[in-house]
């Protein structure tokens, strides 16, 4: 009977641990959306601002935020991708992996400001990118590539080795196992932690800050080269920086609505393509 | 390993330890009425038949239902082989006692027709291959088994020996044909006990060393050879 | 022996790291026989049927010293290409492990990495190699069909359809039926009586019933070294090895 009860108890708790974190959720979206839902329009979405940022729209900060997002899946997907297939698939069990791993492991730990000073002496400075899409874009995607690496690797364990071991022994070379034999399947999961990994470098305020995000550019940037305004440092500066905090607060809301609704969105791209796929491998491709 | 199998290997061997035992002991007793005249002793020969013919369907029931239920293999497997060919050989056996006795039966009631010398020097052979090969069973002595079969020649040899000398008798006289006949069908039966003997010899042989020295050729590395004595 | 031997390896050890799991191993296979290799587990004969087609050389540590001679090469030379060889000494697994494709693609795979792209070529290996694993009547009507549609003992069988479409000469099989039931075992049995007319065939069981209904000749090992090798109705009627007949009677296991 005492079994009885604790079993109830401790099924109580964590109900209402979930309650409490799902309690807190809703009632952020919901400050947000009663604060920010009234400023959300076309012109807010699809002009520049003006006036100071206190009229207008923040679209320059949408096609920032895009861009430079597409910068950093260039250098981390790829990167990051391969760099697991190396490591799972290639070297050795040596001690030096394992702290290479490691180490990796412990990158994606370290504070995004640090990324963003190092992306500036890097990028900025030593290859003199300059403030700019690009250094931005990099410093970005240093910041995504350990969770790149690490998710991809976690998507190659999961593929059973007997499948490599099955096109091995029928004459298969390494390289065309992985290929056709364990790629198909982990891409799935590769795709969905990359996926999951650019969200989260898409809403990142700090390593943009110094790299080439711009508070206040109307025009849309040109090239690579320029500076460009983005999402979450708008939010920054709206909130914080700005000459008149009370006036642009709304816009401030609107601002982080549409951030979240960027990155709710990337997230359920993840899952779908995860589910897309998951579905066509079961169908017998 | 002690294994479950081993305690039903022991109980084949003891049904064929006592059939043996009592196919040796009516051999014994034909032989003595024969010698004595004596009808009781005949009588009770007749009498033990269907106890050895039971013992002999007992063991072709043990045996095969090892081989079915049990899958046994290398030494196993030859020993219950070997077991239903040596309880065949034993059921005969018995059978040759049980027609010895029938004839001294007869022979009783008839006078006798010469002092019986190779008859009972035969038997006396014979009495030894059955004992000795049945020992060689027990103790697994494969060279005792081998023994034995070499020493049928003699056997042989004794039945032709007193084939001929009731012949004489028989084409001297028809009135001796149906004693003659009688001692002559006796020698045939006891010619076929030794018969039987090497056939349990070679059954025993094959079970300890796994080659066969069946009909006097020896296997060995797939080549046959013939054996020697 | 007069006995064409396919396969011979000479005094072969093999390590796993510092542990020895070969011991000077000699073992004949006789070209299209059947050679069972039998013994408790742990003595190595895993390893030993992984050696022939060096699928062991993906396991880190793993080292083989002495010689492996296939139709007189030896295998273990660092000049082998493993990858032609791979494809000359196929292999099926103990747990059938087909490819989560179509059945069609899963026996096309070999031809494919080799090169072979002709939609008629391809289709007309899939069904000699499906015929010739005793499958084609069960499947020729749902090719596209995953694999994994399949009962396990038609996934078994799938498998050795996939390693005879790149016409090996020898097939390895290692513990083949364990993971499937008696009546597919009795399938594949089958099967392999009528593979050894074109193929040599190494088994590895645990089963030695079914090294003795199935093969030729006979290698039983123990802890790494072999104990006994002979023709497959002398060792299981009239063994020379104590050990290997105390093994067979089940006095230890």
């Amino acid at each position: 009977m005492k079994r009885k009860v604790f079993q109830f108890l401790g099924f109580m708790l964590l109900r209402t641990c979930l309650y409490i974190v799902l309690a807190v959720l809703l009632l952020f979206l919901y400050d947000i959306i009663r604060k920010g839902g009234g400023a959300i329009s076309w012109e807010f979405l699809s002009q520049p601002p003006r006036r100071g940022m206190t009229e207008g729209g923040i679209f320059p900060a949408i096609f920032g935020t895009f861009l430079v997002t597409m910068i950093t899946s260039v250098l981390a997907v790829p990167m990051g991708m391969f760099a697991a297939i190396y490591l799972n698939e290639y070297a050795r069990q040596t001690r030096l992996t394992r702290l290479l791993r490691l180490a990796i492991r412990n990158l994606s730990g370290v504070p995004s400001i640090v990324y963003g000073l190092f992306g500036v002496i890097l990028f900025v400075n030593i290859f003199a990118f300059g403030t700019s899409i690009l250094s931005a874009g990099l410093t970005l995607g240093l910041l995504t590539l350990p969770w790149t690496i690490t998710a991809s690797e976690e998507a190659l364990k999961t593929v059973p080795n007997s499948y490599r071991e099955g096109a091995l022994a029928l004459g298969a070379t390494k390289w065309q196992s992985i290929r056709t034999n364990v790629l198909p399947y982990a891409l799935p999961g590769m795709l969905t932690g990359t996926v999951l990994g650019l969200a989260r470098a898409a809403g990142e305020t700090a390593p943009i800050m110094f790299t080439g995000a711009a508070f206040f550019l109307p025009i849309l940037p040109k090239s690579l080269g320029d500076q460009f305004m983005a999402l979450p440092y708008h939010l920054y500066i709206m909130a914080t920086q700005h000459h008149n905090i009370l006036k642009v607060r709304p816009l401030a809301y609107a601002t982080a609505l549409v951030l979240i609704v960027l990155v709710l969105g990337m997230n359920m791209t993840a899952v779908v393509i995860r589910y897309r796929l998951r579905r066509k491998r079961r169908m017998g491709s | 390993m002690e294994r479950q199998f081993d305690e039903d290997l022991k109980n084949l061997r003891a049904l064929l330890m006592r059939m043996a035992s009592l196919v040796e002991e009516s051999i014994t007793q034909a032989v003595l009425a024969l010698k004595a005249n004596d009808e009781r002793a005949a009588r009770q020969v007749l009498e033990r038949e269907e106890e050895v013919n039971l013992l002999d369907i007992e063991v072709d029931g043990a045996c095969l239902r090892l081989l079915a239920l049990k899958q046994p293999m290398a030494g196993d497997l030859r020993f219950i082989t070997s077991a239903m060919k040596i309880g065949e050989e034993l059921e005969r056996m018995g059978d040759l006692a049980v027609n010895i006795a029938e004839r001294t039966l007869e022979l009783i009631k008839l006078p006798p027709l010469k002092p019986l010398i190779d008859i009972p020097r035969m038997a006396a052979l014979a009495q030894a291959m059955v004992r000795d090969v049945i020992s060689a069973f027990v103790t697994g002595n494969e060279k005792l088994a081998r023994e034995v079969c070499c020493r049928d020649d003699e056997v042989d040899e004794l039945n032709d020996q007193i084939f001929r000398e009731l012949l004489t008798y028989m084409m001297q006289d028809s009135g001796n044909i149906a004693r003659a006949v009688g001692l002559i069908l006796i020698g045939r039966h006891l010619e076929r006990i030794a018969d039987h003997a090497t056939n349990i010899g070679e059954a025993v042989f094959y079970l300890v060393e796994g080659k066969t020295i069946k009909h006097h050729i020896e296997t060995r590395d797939r080549k046959n050879i013939k054996l020697t004595c | 022996m007069s006995e064409l031997l396919k396969i011979r390896t000479e005094n072969l050890d093999f390590y796993y790291g510092a542990k020895q799991a070969l011991k000077g191993v000699n073992l004949d296979c006789p070209e299209k026989r059947v050679t069972a290799i039998i013994g408790p587990s742990g003595c190595g004969k895993s390893t030993l049927i992984r050696t022939l087609n060096r699928m062991n050389d993906v396991i880190p540590g793993a080292r083989a010293a002495g010689r492996v001679l296939i139709d007189g090469l030896d295998v273990l030379s660092p000049k082998m290409d493993v990858v032609e060889l791979r494809r000359a000494v196929g292999m099926v697994f103990q747990k059938p492990n087909p490819f989560p494709k179509s059945i069609f693609d899963n026996i096309a795979y070999g031809l494919r990495i080799n090169g072979l792209r002709d939609r008629q070529k391809l289709a007309e290996v899939v069904e000699r190699s499906l015929r010739g694993a005793a499958l084609w009547e069960e499947v020729k009507d749902r090719l596209r069909d995953n694999a994994f549609s399949l009962s396990g003992g038609q996934q078994q069988r799938l498998c050795i359809a996939r390693a005879l479409a790149v016409e090996p000469e020898v097939i390895l099989f290692d513990e083949p039926c364990s993971a499937i039931d008696p009546i597919a075992t009795a399938k594949i049995e089958e099967l392999i009586f009528k593979l050894k007319e074109t193929y040599t065939v190494v088994i590895v069981t645990h089963n030695m019933q079914q090294a003795a209904r199935v093969s030729d000749f006979t290698a039983f090992m123990m802890l790494g070294e072999m104990v006994e090798y002979g023709r497959t109705d002398r060792i299981f009627t009239n063994p020379a090895n104590k050990l290997t007949e105390d093994y067979i009677t089940g006095r230890f296991g």
